[in-house]
């Protein structure tokens, strides 16, 4: 199956179970070679971390990422894994990979040779193309800037927990995360993140932004004529909020009228790194496709080529086997489409396509069929496409055969469901939307806007939430989170659950 | 290229201070999880890590997020077997909105309370949050085993400090012997023969053939004693030291409780952390310790654990029962000369007439004398406690042991209303342990 089986056999590049540094370096060669002149991928430099399960488990708290600020519900999530993992319920992920340049994955101590090998061309080539060409991650993340802002963010959270107390600064964390999803523009392109040079300039902003605040909300009437004055000021400033406005946390945190400035900065980191994750929450089929496929690639032409032995080759398989497993919806194991398995099945599938058509593919992908390059049209899809479209262009009736896919309608009065489609010539277009719908991130999370600020009354801001097919929000959650919004406002909060017009 | 980092050595424990600030937040539903371990646990048992689950609302991250169930879903499924577009399956009880399989919530975890393992650290520090102990008291208490290192003769690895020099330079010497690397002598009169010889203007045959001889002979003891070095990295030797630990002895802890009616819930609750800080301490102290657990009414039994602080008992209370048979105890197994002997005795005060002084006797005349401590605590009301704070007052038991006190400096007293009035009695006794003095080492 891979070009290179007929040429002339190299020696393995490891043999042992263990890993060591040398063999490390050689197989990365060696994997480097095939990604970079078979495949032409096109990747950031990496840094390939070694580290322990106790750190692996550290890195899980802090949502993978190397530098985080401290907080409670980090140390929650820690002591959640751990446990898990102590008593054997589930197993440590095999690697970690951090969108930044360099691009940095860790892998675990315990991972035997040919574990890492699969690791290190799944997430250190991989995920790392996909990191570097998807236009989103290009679009909402700065990988450059990412670490230096961690860095920044630590630091600053830190300095106010000493300045100002650690409850306060809890206090102002919990309410951001609780509004870290409302924190994204969602559609416009987002200001490039500050890096560290920038921090004076920050400074700088944010005492102006600050006096701007107090002056408007601090003025006192004393005639007819200042309280015109007053309102017409007032109107402007609401002018200015440019509502409605859907990131929450930009709101509050350029307009809330009691926030101190610390306060406010720390809005605007935790809404940083909420941005930095807005991609990787749209791309999670192709991002783990991505990384199966060029693994599998990789690691096969390397076998065929006899640089990797039968048994290493095994261990692979048998671990490729396990992440990429689907099962069905009546297995008890069953949670959902199996991200890795229907990326890497989908992207398995236009290769078929392009190399091997069948009259179905000539019908449904006029545009590859037959035409062979599959390497440039999976680069195109891999740069171009989230989740969504991706699945809307590119699943074919073959994977959605293969994964024997079917449809489910619930509405909330009927008792039954429905099947609405099955993996037949009618249903195969209705599975198509259905499955890309499932994945449109818009569908997954509410549309909360801020509508309007009653600025010259009691300060009431008020929220709308459009329920999308009467879907409502999860009430007690609602009410725990529409608590800290109020905190942040410093005055009354209104969330309106409203059917969308049509 | 990559970079390859090993990262497995830098500090461990990153989460560290996250995992602070979530006990710290979870404090109240912790700490009173701990307390219900200090109740169920037997007192030896005190000493370990706790798995603490605490309800969900302290500790829940909430956001905006879609409900489970309500309004129009679609959703896509694998695995299909028999459906047909159209068709109608009945949707399981409990309504659950996936149709199959199961369904965590949105942050991956269900309902049911938050759990996690809390380490023995942390579960002492809050088992000693009430008791007020001193930070010393503590600190000295979550010590497991202290240590002291012995020399344990030479190794081949070490640090550069625990070099041994006379061992190295011993093993240097006869490793030059044995391969017979040239001494300095020798090729200083070597050197002093060629520079004879050269010095000679007009050399004979001989003397020229001399000279070449000895160049020769140089050149192979230079080579020599380039080759065998004066000091190998084979030749080095380090001091060894073993860590071991500081001899302990045996010891033995009485528990002696009154069981009549009218100790409570309460009463029973405030003598286990008696027993438990008394046990602590043993235990620190002590390679071994045994607890014998003695209960009394009228009449005095050795009990186990369980039966000790759950089996109701009814009688009247004869406190001398409980001494006479714990000098039964020992002079049956616990010698004197092998174990240290500590003793807790908690009781209500209630005492049947005239026996008081007859403790007293037993007490001062024989178990004093072979006890190291004897601690008593006196469980009262709160509002008993504020009436009688005086020293003369009190009931006969109390007055008894004030003059058993005024003997014996190794015996304690005090009355005991809450957890944090339990430490008082054993104040003493840590002072004492930190003099170190008056300790039996077997």
């Amino acid at each position: 199956m891979v070009k290179g089986a007929a040429q002339s056999k190299s020696a393995p590049v490891f043999e042992q179970v263990d890993w060591d540094f040398d063999a490390l370096r050689r197989t990365y060669d060696a994997i480097e070679q095939v990604a970079r002149q078979d495949l032409g991928l096109d990747i950031y430099s990496n840094q390939i971390e070694i580290i322990s399960s106790e750190q692996m488990l550290d890195a899980y708290s802090s949502i993978g990422m190397p530098l985080m600020y401290r907080h409670w519900s980090f140390g929650k999530h820690f002591l959640h894994h751990e446990r898990l993992y102590r008593k054997g319920a589930r197993g440590l992920a095999y690697e970690i990979v951090i969108n930044s340049d360099p691009c940095i994955s860790y892998c675990l101590e315990e991972n035997t040779m040919p574990l890492q090998a699969l690791v290190m061309a799944h997430a250190a080539f991989g995920h790392n193309h996909f990191f570097k060409s998807n236009h989103l991650f290009k679009q909402w993340t700065d990988a450059e800037g990412i670490l230096d802002y961690l860095d920044y963010a630590r630091r600053y959270i830190a300095r106010c927990e000493e300045q100002h107390g650690m409850d306060e600064v809890e206090k102002v964390l919990d309410a951001a995360h609780a509004l870290m999803p409302s924190g994204v523009f969602q559609h416009r392109r987002p200001r490039q993140p500050s890096l560290r040079e920038a921090e004076e300039q920050r400074e700088k902003r944010r005492a102006a932004a600050e006096e701007n605040v107090y002056y408007l909300w601090n003025t006192i009437p004393n005639s007819p004529g200042e309280e015109r004055e007053r309102d017409a000021a007032m109107l402007e400033r609401k002018r200015e909020m440019r509502l409605p406005e859907e990131n929450l946390l930009y709101f509050l945190e350029h307009y809330s009228p009691i926030l101190k400035s610390w306060q406010r900065e720390i809005l605007r980191i935790v809404r940083n790194v909420g941005q930095y994750f807005y991609p990787q929450k749209q791309t999670k089929v192709m991002n783990e496709g991505c990384a199966c496929f060029v693994h599998y690639h990789i690691l096969n032409a390397l076998h065929a080529d006899g640089r990797l032995t039968d048994g290493a080759m095994l261990e692979i398989l048998h671990n490729h086997t396990n992440v990429l497993t689907q099962p069905d919806f009546d297995d008890p194991r069953f949670g959902g489409i199996n991200p890795y398995a229907l990326g890497f099945a989908m992207m398995q599938d236009i290769r078929r396509v392009c190399d091997e058509p069948s009259e179905e593919d000539r019908e449904w992908f006029p545009d590859i069929a037959g035409k062979g390059d599959w390497r440039n049209v999976l680069k195109h899809a891999w740069a171009n496409y989230r989740d969504e479209s991706f699945i809307q262009q590119f699943l074919s009736p073959t994977v959605m055969r293969r994964f024997r896919m079917f449809a489910l309608s619930d509405n909330a009065d009927d008792p039954y469901y429905t099947v609405t489609g099955i993996h037949d010539a009618r249903g195969y277009r209705h599975l198509r939307d259905t499955l890309a719908g499932n994945h449109d991130i818009s569908t997954l999370e509410p549309d909360i806007q801020i509508v309007d600020a009653d600025l010259l009354g009691d300060r009431c801001l008020h929220l709308r939430a459009e329920r999308r097919d009467g879907v409502p929000l999860a009430s007690a959650s609602r009410e725990a989170t529409l608590k800290h919004v109020e905190r942040l406002w410093g005055y009354k909060v209104e969330l309106q659950e409203v059917e969308p017009a049509r | 290229m990559a970079h390859f980092v090993d990262r497995r050595l830098n500090p461990k424990d990153k989460s560290l201070g996250n995992r602070r600030r979530f006990l710290k937040r979870v404090r109240s539903q912790v700490k009173k999880a701990v307390d219900e371990a200090v109740r169920r646990r037997g007192i030896a048992d005190v000493d370990r890590g706790e798995s603490v689950s605490v309800p969900t609302d302290g500790v829940t991250e909430p956001s905006f997020r879609q409900a489970q169930e309500g309004g129009r879903r679609e959703r896509v499924f694998t695995g299909n077997k028999t459906f047909q577009a159209g068709d109608r399956v009945k949707k399981p009880l409990g309504g659950g909105a996936g149709g199959g399989g199961r369904r965590g919530s949105p942050d991956g975890e269900g309902e049911d309370d938050f759990l996690f393992v809390l380490s023995r650290e942390e579960f002492l520090d809050l088992f000693f949050d009430d008791l007020e102990l001193p930070d010393l008291v503590k600190r000295s208490l979550k010590e497991i085993t202290r240590t002291h290192p012995r020399r344990a003769g030479y190794s081949t690895t070490g640090s550069p400090a625990n070099i041994n020099v006379s061992r190295t330079m011993q093993n240097a010497v006869g490793r030059r012997i044995g391969l017979k690397r040239p001494k300095d002598d020798e090729a200083r009169e070597l050197l002093r023969r060629i520079f004879l010889l050269e010095l000679i203007s007009s050399p004979t045959k001989e003397q020229r053939a001399e000279l070449s001889a000895l160049r020769a002979e140089r050149d192979e003891i230079m080579r020599r004693r380039k080759v065998i070095a004066y000091i190998d990295p084979l030749d080095v030797r380090y001091s060894h030291f073993e860590q071991q630990p500081e001899p302990n002895a045996a010891a033995v802890m009485f528990c002696l409780m009154d069981v009549s009616a009218s100790m409570g819930e309460r009463e029973k609750d405030l003598a286990k952390r008696f027993f438990v800080l008394l046990h602590l301490f043993l235990s620190r102290r002590y390679e071994k310790t045994d607890i014998v657990f003695i209960r009394h009414t009228h009449d005095a039994s050795e009990v186990d654990e369980e039966t000790f602080f759950y089996s109701p008992q009814t009688g009247g209370t004869v406190v001398s029962s409980a001494l006479v048979k714990m000098k039964e105890i020992i002079d049956e197994r616990y010698p004197p000369s092998e174990w240290n002997i500590y003793a807790a005795q908690a009781s209500d005060g209630e005492n049947f007439g005239g026996d008081s002084p007859k403790c007293a006797t037993i007490l001062s005349q024989e178990l004093m004398k072979i006890c190291q401590y004897f601690a008593y605590i006196e469980i009262v009301d709160e509002e008993e406690a504020r009436l009688i704070n005086s020293e003369a007052s009190g009931m006969e038991l109390w007055q008894a042991y004030r003059q058993v006190s005024e003997i014996w400096p190794n015996f304690a007293r005090k009355r005991v209303a809450k957890a944090s009035d339990i430490y008082p009695v054993f104040r003493e006794l840590f002072a004492r342990s930190h003099a170190g003095a008056g300790e039996k080492h077997g």
